[in-house]
């Protein structure tokens, strides 16, 4: 069959309006990831065992279950969360996009839990040590020491992961968001271009994926080479 | 919990015989794949780690490609696009297979192929990882390409990458969730069905989720096995030592 060139121009805009959103999503779950992350890969560090054992058992959960699932608890969840936190006594309906959001971070945040935590035990021990005799709280500590030599020392990982994250947000597709292959397959379903459509959003995925990836293994190389 | 013994609206059976169903079909493709992943993800590994000709090139080109797009456009293109770019009779008959395997073989042959690109490279990292005097070795005592891989690389390679392999065969089960899409009811899209049933959201979740959570503890438990069985006393701790 002939692939028609015209339809492909034809959905571009709306492609991009799609692909738009992707990128806020990632966005969203690398910041809040990281964030929520890094907190957890603290708590895992606690001397506190309920505080570790609580951190351990969501970052297990989470990395144990398939991210569609969690899509469905957060979409099924996040309307009865609202409406208990604002004592309406009912669900609240809420925007796919606040729902997505909310998946990528919690979902994305057992993952890079981990990373920062494989960071956190690269650093030599006297790092610990020599905050402690410096006098320094413990969360300047982190903030200034710890955190941000766990960082560099991952920073490859922390990419990749963050490529993965960006091809993870096609899954909103479950829930008929319109992200870029939520944008593709409305069009391929309304004018039933499906091979025309799907191919350009895989050669999409793909320039961004392979340049994005291409970046790391050289910033790999740099970094391996800064370190010697 | 009571709802797994409540009849089912087809009047058929109980709720539970919809969720063993749903386990039935992720175990099944899981395994599928992962055979699929193993076989084809070893060659093209091997393949990366060769000196020179069309071979490494050619790794490179499957491993680049199915690691850059998303696992579900890729299911998008063994379902939807591949028979349409097919000939007409061929693509007729692969449109008109029988429900569930209308969806179950692109499934497989989409995960089987997608999670070789990622076994590929462990094998290759595996493979480098050993020095360089195992094949300078292998030659000397007059072993050929294929008899050196199968009998001293390989078998050094895969205890390496053991624990990394590991996390992959739980992925795989991740994965096969990612199948509902095109419309393979298996243990995820069981649980949507059953809500949209019954409107009790948090048991048929609760239910599925338990059993995403229970397969990861076995599958953990037979990689931890078989990583234990195959140890070499000189390999223990997982790197080479001279």
């Amino acid at each position: 069959m002939m692939v028609d060139v015209s339809a492909i121009a034809a959905a571009m805009p709306y492609l991009l309006e799609g692909l738009w959103f992707t990128v806020q999503i990632t966005l969203v779950g690398v910041t809040g990831g990281i964030v929520f992350g890094s907190l957890l890969a603290v708590a895992r560090l606690s001397k506190n065992p309920m505080v570790s054992a609580l951190a351990t058992a969501y970052v297990n959960l989470m990395r144990s279950i398939p991210l569609i699932l969690v899509i469905f608890w957060v979409f099924f969840l996040v309307p009865w969360a609202i409406g208990w936190l604002t004592q309406s006594g009912r669900p609240i309906a809420v925007g796919a996009s606040l729902t997505i959001f909310v998946t990528f971070v919690l979902f994305e945040a057992a993952y890079y839990a981990e990373i920062v935590r494989a960071g956190f035990r690269s650093i030599s021990p006297g790092q610990y040590s020599a905050c402690e005799a410096l006098g320094l709280s413990k969360f300047h500590a982190y903030i200034y020491i710890l955190f941000p030599q766990a960082i560099r020392n991952v920073l490859p990982i922390l990419l990749t992961q963050t490529i993965v994250l960006f091809q993870d947000t096609s899954l909103v597709y479950v829930i008929s968001a319109t992200d870029l292959l939520g944008a593709a397959t409305k069009v391929a379903q309304r004018d039933g271009r499906l091979v025309e459509m799907y191919l350009t959003v895989g050669v999409i995925y793909f320039v961004l994926c392979y340049a994005a990836s291409q970046f790391v293994k050289q910033l790999q190389g740099r970094l391996a080479h800064g370190a010697r | 919990m009571s709802l797994l013994f409540e009849a089912t609206p087809d009047g058929a059976g109980r709720y539970l015989d919809w969720i063993v169903s749903g386990l039935g079909w992720t175990l099944s493709l899981a395994l599928g794949a992962w055979t699929i992943a193993l076989v084809v993800g070893t060659l093209i590994g091997v393949a990366r780690t060769l000196p020179n000709g069309i071979l490494p090139r050619f790794g490179r080109v499957y491993v680049e490609t199915f690691r850059n797009i998303p696992l579900l456009v890729q299911m998008f293109f063994w379902y939807f696009v591949l028979p349409e770019l097919l000939p007409v009779r061929v693509g007729m008959a692969i449109k008109q297979m029988d429900p569930p395997w209308g969806s179950f073989v692109p499934a497989l042959i989409c995960l089987g192929l997608f999670t070789a690109a990622r076994i590929a490279e462990q094998v290759r990292a595996g493979v480098q990882a050993l020095p360089r005097g195992q094949i300078q070795a292998a030659s000397a005592l007059g072993f050929g390409w294929a008899g050196m891989y199968r009998m001293i690389l390989l078998p050094q390679a895969f205890r390496i990458i053991l624990p990394t392999l590991t996390n992959e065969f739980m992925t795989i089960f991740k994965n096969t969730s990612v199948a509902l899409t095109i419309g393979l009811v298996e243990l995820t899209a069981t649980a949507r069905e059953i809500n949209e049933n019954t409107f009790r959201t948090f048991e048929a979740f609760g239910v599925v989720t338990i059993v995403y959570l229970v397969i990861a503890l076995i599958a953990w438990q037979i990689m931890y096995r078989i990583e234990r069985a195959v140890q070499l006393p000189a390999l223990a701790g997982g790197g080479a030592r001279p």
